[in-house]
C-alpha cells in the first residue's frame, strides 16, 4: 500500500509543523543549562519544576534567534508578541501548562524556497519543550506501561515551532522542505538540527482532494517520524490510506496518527474527542516582547549567505549543474569545503566533482562532517593541481585522495613516498613500450598479421602490460599515442 | 451582546478539563455562581471599546530579558526528596492515559 502510486484523480495537500530545539546555553525561562545527554534531573530549578512562587524570565538569546528566523525566512515581525499558557495535565510539564505563543507569535507570513518553489510559512513562535518520559512495563508503549519515569532536564528548553502553509503536494516535496529548512537553520546558527537526536521534530498534516479542486478536506496529523526517510514513507502511506478510504466510501476522521517505522503504517491514537481544549490565556508572569530597530538590525547583520542564494551563485560562478550545487549544499559544511579548495587555487568545477564524489563518499562511510576532515581544503586543491598538471591520472588521484583523507597527509607527500607520479615523459614511456614489445614479440607479430578483431585484442593486451610495468603511473594519453606509433611504425 | 448563559454541561466540561470531581449539588451551585461571575464581567461589553487595544499585561513594560548564562540549578537529591515516588533518579508517576503530546 505504501508504495502505491498516487492515483491520478487525487492530489495530496501537505502542511508541516517543525519543532526545532535552539542551541542556547540555557533554558527559555530559567538559567538551567540546555544540554543534551546530562544525567537525569540535574538541570532543574524551581522555575522549570513549576515550584510555587518561582517566576520565569525570558532568555534574550532566544529572542535574538527568533529574529534571525525572521530575517532568514522573510517573516513579518509584529510590533509586539506575547506568551500564552497552554493548559493540560500531563506529567511531562510539572506546571500543568506549557508556555507557548498563541495568537500573537513573534514571526508571521514567511517563505522558504524549496528547489526553486516558494513555500509559505504561516508562523514561527517560541515555546518551551517538555520533560522526557520513560514508560516502564508492557512493551514500552504508553498504554501498556505499568508506570512512567520523568526527567525534567528537557522541560523548559527553548523551541521554535515553524508552521508551513498547506502548500506541498508530495512526500518528496515535504522532504525537500525539511531539508531546505534544516539547511537555513544550520547556517544561521540557531540549532544543530539533528532529526535523529530529536533536536528537530516534524509532524505532517495530510489530506487529499480531487485534482483541480482547491478545497481543504479533513486532515490527519501524522507524528513520530525520526528521519527524512521515515517522513517520506509516512506521508506516502497516509496519502494511499486516505485515497483508499475515499474510494471505498469510508469517512476520514480528523485525528492524530502515529507512524510505526518497523511496520511501515500509521496508527490512530486513542484521544478522547474534545480533549484538545487547552484554554489558552495570556501568561501573566511575562511581559510582551517588542523587537526594536536595534534588535532587528543585529539579527539582520548576523545572517550569512543563505543556501538558496548560494546555490544560484555557485551555479553561475563555477558553471556547475544546479543538481551538483544542491548536493554540495545538502551536506552541511561541504560547500564551505569546496569553496576552501577554490580559494586555494582549484577550479569550481573540479572542487565540486571531488567534493560530491570521493569526499562525500568518505564522509558518509565514516559518519563525519567536513569540518572534521584531516585533509583540509587546500590539500584537496593540491590534489586537483597534481591532476591538472598531468602528474597524476584520475585513477591514481583517487587512491592518493583516499589515503590523504584517512591520515591527513599532503597529496604531494603521498605521491613522493609511493613513487606514484604519473610518467608522461615520452622517453620514459617509450622505453617501457619497447621493453614490453621485446618481451612479447609473438603478440606484436599477431597484431601485425591479424584482422581488426585480433588487432584490437592484442593492442589491449600490450597496453595492459605497459601499464602493469609502470605500476599504473604511465600517462595513458601519451601511452596511447606511442603505442600506435610503434605498432604502425 | 450578553454572553450565553453558563449551562450545566459547560461546568461539567470545565470540571473535567481541570480534573475536578464535582458532586451533583456542587455542579448545581457552580453553574449558578459561574454564570453570575461571567454576567458581572460582561458588563464591560456594554461599553464601546472599538478604539481600545486588548490588554495583554497590566504593567507598562516590554522586553524584560535575562542573559543566556548557565547557573547551577537545585541539587538533585533535594529535588527528588520532594517527590512522592522516584526511581532511577527520575520522578515516578502513575501510568499515563492517552498518548504523549507535543
Ligand atoms: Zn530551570
Amino acid at each position: 500500500m505504501s508504495t502505491r502510486e498516487v492515483s491520478k484523480a487525487w492530489e495530496a495537500v501537505i502542511g508541516l509543523e517543525v519543532h526545532v530545539e535552539l542551541a542556547t546555553a540555557t533554558k527559555l525561562f530559567c538559567s538551567c543549562a540546555n544540554e543534551f545527554g546530562a544525567e537525569p534531573n540535574t538541570n532543574v530549578c524551581p522555575v522549570c519544576l513549576g515550584l510555587p512562587g518561582s517566576l520565569p524570565v525570558l532568555n534574550e538569546r532566544v529572542v535574538e534567534f527568533a529574529l534571525r528566523l525572521g530575517e532568514a525566512f522573510e517573516f513579518s515581525v509584529p510590533a509586539q508578541s506575547i506568551f500564552h499558557r497552554k493548559n493540560y495535565f500531563y506529567p511531562d510539564m510539572p506546571k500543568d501548562y506549557q508556555v507557548s505563543q498563541y495568537d500573537a507569535p513573534i514571526c508571521v507570513d514567511g517563505t522558504l524556497i524549496v528547489d526553486g518553489t516558494a513555500i509559505g510559512i504561516e508562523r514561527a513562535h517560541m515555546e518551551e519543550d517538555t520533560g522526557k518520559s520513560l514508560h516502564v512495563g508492557g512493551s514500552g508503549r504508553i498504554h501498556e506501561a505499568d508506570h512512567s519515569l520523568v526527567d525534567y532536564n528537557r522541560a523548559g528548553v527553548p523551541l521554535m515551532e515553524i508552521v508551513s502553509r498547506p502548500e506541498m503536494h508530495s512526500a518528496e516535496q515535504a522532504r525537500g522542505y525539511v531539508s531546505a529548512l534544516r539547511g537555513v537553520l544550520g547556517v544561521i546558527g540557531v540549532s544543530d538540527v539533528k532529526m535523529e537526536e530529536g533536536s528537530m521534530r516534524v509532524d505532517a498534516n495530510v489530506s487529499i482532494r480531487p485534482v483541480g479542486s482547491d478545497e481543504l478536506r479533513t486532515r490527519v496529523e501524522v507524528k513520530n517520524m525520526n528521519s527524512l526517510r521515515s517522513l517520506g514513507r509516512a506521508i506516502d502511506y497516509e496519502i494511499a490510506r486516505q485515497i483508499e478510504m475515499y474510494e471505498t466510501d469510508e469517512r476520514i476522521v480528523q485525528e492524530t496518527r502515529h507512524w510505526d517505522e518497523d511496520a511501515g503504517v500509521t496508527h490512530g491514537m486513542r484521544t478522547k474527542e474534545g480533549s484538545e481544549d487547552y484554554r489558552y490565556f495570556p501568561e501573566p508572569d511575562l511581559v510582551p516582547v517588542a523587537p526594536d530597530d536595534s534588535m532587528r538590525a543585529r539579527a539582520r547583520a548576523s545572517i550569512p549567505e543563505l543556501p538558496a542564494a548560494r546555490r544560484v551563485r555557485l551555479v553561475s560562478e563555477w558553471g556547475i549543474a544546479d543538481h551538483e550545487a544542491a548536493v554540495l549544499l545538502a551536506e552541511p559544511g561541504l560547500a564551505d569545503y569546496a569553496e576552501g579548495a577554490v580559494a586555494a587555487g582549484a577550479s569550481g568545477h573540479d572542487a565540486t566533482n571531488w567534493s560530491v564524489g570521493a569526499v562525500l563518499g568518505y564522509l558518509n562511510e565514516n559518519a563525519l562532517a567536513p569540518q572534521g576532515l584531516l585533509l583540509r581544503p587546500d590539500g584537496l586543491a593540491e590534489l586537483i593541481g597534481l591532476v591538472s598538471d598531468g602528474s597524476l591520472n584520475r585513477k591514481l588521484a583517487t587512491d592518493v585522495l583516499d589515503e590523504a583523507l584517512r591520515d591527513g597527509k599532503r597529496p604531494k607527500q603521498i605521491v613522493e613516498a609511493r613513487g606514484l607520479a604519473q610518467v608522461s615523459d615520452e622517453g620514459a614511456v617509450g622505453a617501457l613500450v619497447d621493453d614490453v614489445f621485446a618481451q612479447n614479440s609473438d603478440a606484436v607479430a599477431d597484431w601485425r598479421g591479424g584482422d581488426d578483431k585480433l588487432k584490437k585484442k592484442k593492442r589491449g593486451f600490450l597496453m595492459g602490460e605497459v601499464i602493469k610495468a609502470s605500476k599504473g603511473s604511465a600517462d595513458t594519453a601519451v601511452l596511447n599515442r606511442l603505442l600506435d606509433e610503434k605498432l604502425n611504425g | 451582546m450578553a454572553p450565553e448563559r453558563i449551562t450545566r454541561a459547560d461546568v461539567e466540561h470545565v470540571a473535567h478539563l481541570a480534573r475536578l470531581a464535582l458532586t451533583e449539588p456542587e455542579i448545581e451551585e457552580l453553574t449558578g455562581q459561574l454564570g453570575d461571575i461571567l454576567g458581572y464581567a460582561a458588563q464591560v461589553s456594554a461599553l464601546d471599546l472599538t478604539e481600545v487595544p486588548p490588554t495583554a499585561h497590566p504593567l507598562p513594560l516590554v522586553n524584560v530579558f535575562r542573559p543566556d548564562e548557565a547557573r547551577p540549578g537545585v541539587d538533585r537529591d533535594e529535588v527528588l526528596a520532594q517527590a512522592p515516588a522516584t526511581e532511577n533518579n527520575r520522578f515516578r508517576v502513575p501510568r499515563i492515559l492517552g498518548e504523549a503530546r507535543g
